[in-house]
């Protein structure tokens, strides 16, 4: 079904008018991806309302998004290799490729030139001219060991340079496609065993990637000439035996709150706060499950956190000054993600069981609003365009 | 898609219970629904909703001959120590996941 609403609209107002279109601005839009049918809504956050649905995105059972420099395409990594361009404007798939059998999502360059997928099969990324995707480069992971390799946690750095860790090698490769035909590539090899994912920060400065086979992290300086990775917060779980992970987190989405990154641990009930001057342990919060997604509200002043089956139907509210749990929300059945408005004034969160987006006021954290959904996963608002690490 | 071949599975084993399952005892068709929700929606967390693998392997029917049904059960219940792998067992019987085990092994799905 295309976005017949705005259509419509914009149709009455040729019809009256003659000639002059609905204009409106990309800045209060966003998606949700309806992991099942390989369909996304265009959603917008002034008046909270659905727009339309967009149609034919494949396998979309675990989806990424990120948005051009304007706000107003949305490329749409697909579980199956599709990578989908979607005008939200018009409501239309702007183009679409099938670039590989499994993928897992991916980043876009600074200038908005390039978009690059992060794929579990064939293992590697590959980098598309974001007005055609047209691919203009295929970088196959294949570790020092010499076997291929899964990639997770793509990110971009500045220039048109893309960084991505292999989860089998246990590598994190700095590719630079300002030359894609003769892409750059570093190496940082030997980071620690079985990265699961990893983010770059919202200040550019380092990536990150979480180690499901170590106590720790590893974290690269990008400003530094020689990009070696160390490990941080070393021993976190204390040595303690790890509880079984039902879902492993997810880093991408995070964002400091003041100096304090939040981040969810690994096979501990724990949020752990880590100081980004000193890259130590700040603090840490015990939650009620493994947590999966921890989501500073822009601001900083609270964290929202979600879980990891069999508590995947709550929502637990960080305190940031007190660094207490204030607040235990059930917003719905299988909580997947939850995704700020810009200025963090609301929270929207898909509860795919429940079949509904759920929207929170983030001041009294009540629920103000439910928006049906089927099988709502990814929530993805377009002012990611303007923030470094998304 | 898949929604209907999972229809088309439960209803043929609904049809041969006592062919299929004669002394097994095979969940009930309640559970058997709650057991396919877990496998697409939290094993598929890992392993694909449509189980052709992510970070954890592909559990379709060419990956998994060979691989004996009780082994499988024995994964799915105790986990893969060293690997993302958890024990289920907190909440999946020993007959629970040998018919979890009989089914990836038959395919979920139509594709």
């Amino acid at each position: 079904m295309p976005i017949e609403r705005l259509l419509g609209a914009m149709m009455l107002v040729l019809v009256a008018t003659g000639c002059v279109p609905v204009l409106r601005g990309t800045g209060d839009l966003g998606i949700v991806v309806e992991r099942a049918t390989g369909r996304v809504q265009v959603v917008e956050t002034t008046g909270r309302s659905v727009l339309g649905t967009v149609e034919g995105l494949g396998d979309l059972s675990h989806a990424a998004a990120v948005f051009s420099r304007d706000g107003r395409h949305a490329f749409i990594f697909g579980r199956d290799g599709g990578l989908t361009k979607v005008d939200l404007l018009t409501g239309t798939i702007a183009a679409r490729v099938v670039q590989a059998g499994n993928s897992i999502g991916g980043a876009i360059s600074d200038d908005g030139s390039l978009v690059a997928v992060s794929n579990y099969e064939p293992g590697g990324i590959k980098v598309f001219d974001t007005a055609t995707l047209r691919q203009v480069a295929d970088i196959p992971a294949v570790g020092a060991d010499g076997r291929p390799s899964k990639v997770v946690g793509l990110g971009e750095a500045s220039g048109k340079t893309f960084i991505f860790t292999l989860y089998d090698a246990g590598e994190i490769w700095i590719a630079d496609l300002e030359t894609p035909d003769r892409p750059h590539i570093r190496k940082i090899t030997g980071i620690g065993r079985l990265p699961y994912d990893g983010l770059v920060t919202g200040d550019g400065h380092f990536y990150i990637a979480g180690l499901f086979g170590e106590d720790g992290l590893a974290l690269v300086d990008l400003w530094s000439p020689e990009k070696t990775a160390r490990r941080i917060l070393d021993r976190y779980g204390r040595g303690e035996q790890k509880l079984p992970v039902y879902k492993m987190p997810h880093l991408r989405n995070l964002s400091t709150a003041g100096r304090l990154l939040f981040l969810p641990a690994v096979g501990q009930h724990v949020v752990l706060a880590a100081d980004t001057g000193t890259w130590t342990e700040a603090g840490r919060v015990a939650v009620l499950g493994q947590p999966v997604f921890a989501v500073a509200r822009p601001g900083g002043r609270q964290v929202w956190v979600n879980f990891a089956h069999p508590d995947n139907d709550a929502v637990q509210v960080i305190d940031v000054p007190t660094m207490t749990v204030i607040d235990t929300l059930r917003p719905g059945k299988a909580i997947l993600h939850m995704e700020f408005t810009p200025r963090g004034e609301q929270v929207w969160i898909s509860a795919r069981d429940s079949d509904e987006v759920v929207i929170y006021d983030a001041e009294t954290r009540k629920p103000v609003q439910r928006l049906p959904a089927d099988k709502p996963s990814g929530i993805f608002m377009s002012t990611r365009a303007a923030r470094m690490g998304l | 898609m898949s929604t209907r071949a999972v229809g088309v599975v439960i209803a043929c084993l609904a049809a041969l219970p006592s062919v299929a399952t004669a002394g097994t005892g095979e969940p009930d068709p309640a559970r058997r629904q709650a057991l396919l929700h877990l496998l697409r929606q939290d094993c598929g967390s890992c392993h694909g909703m449509t189980l052709k693998g992510g970070l954890g392997l592909p559990l379709l029917p060419d990956t998994l001959a060979g691989k004996d049904e009780a082994a499988l059960a024995d994964v799915i219940r105790n986990g893969v120590p060293g690997t993302p792998m958890p024990p289920w067992a907190f909440s999946i019987s020993p007959d629970e996941a040998l018919w979890l085990a009989r089914i990836l092994k038959e395919g979920l799905h139509a594709d």
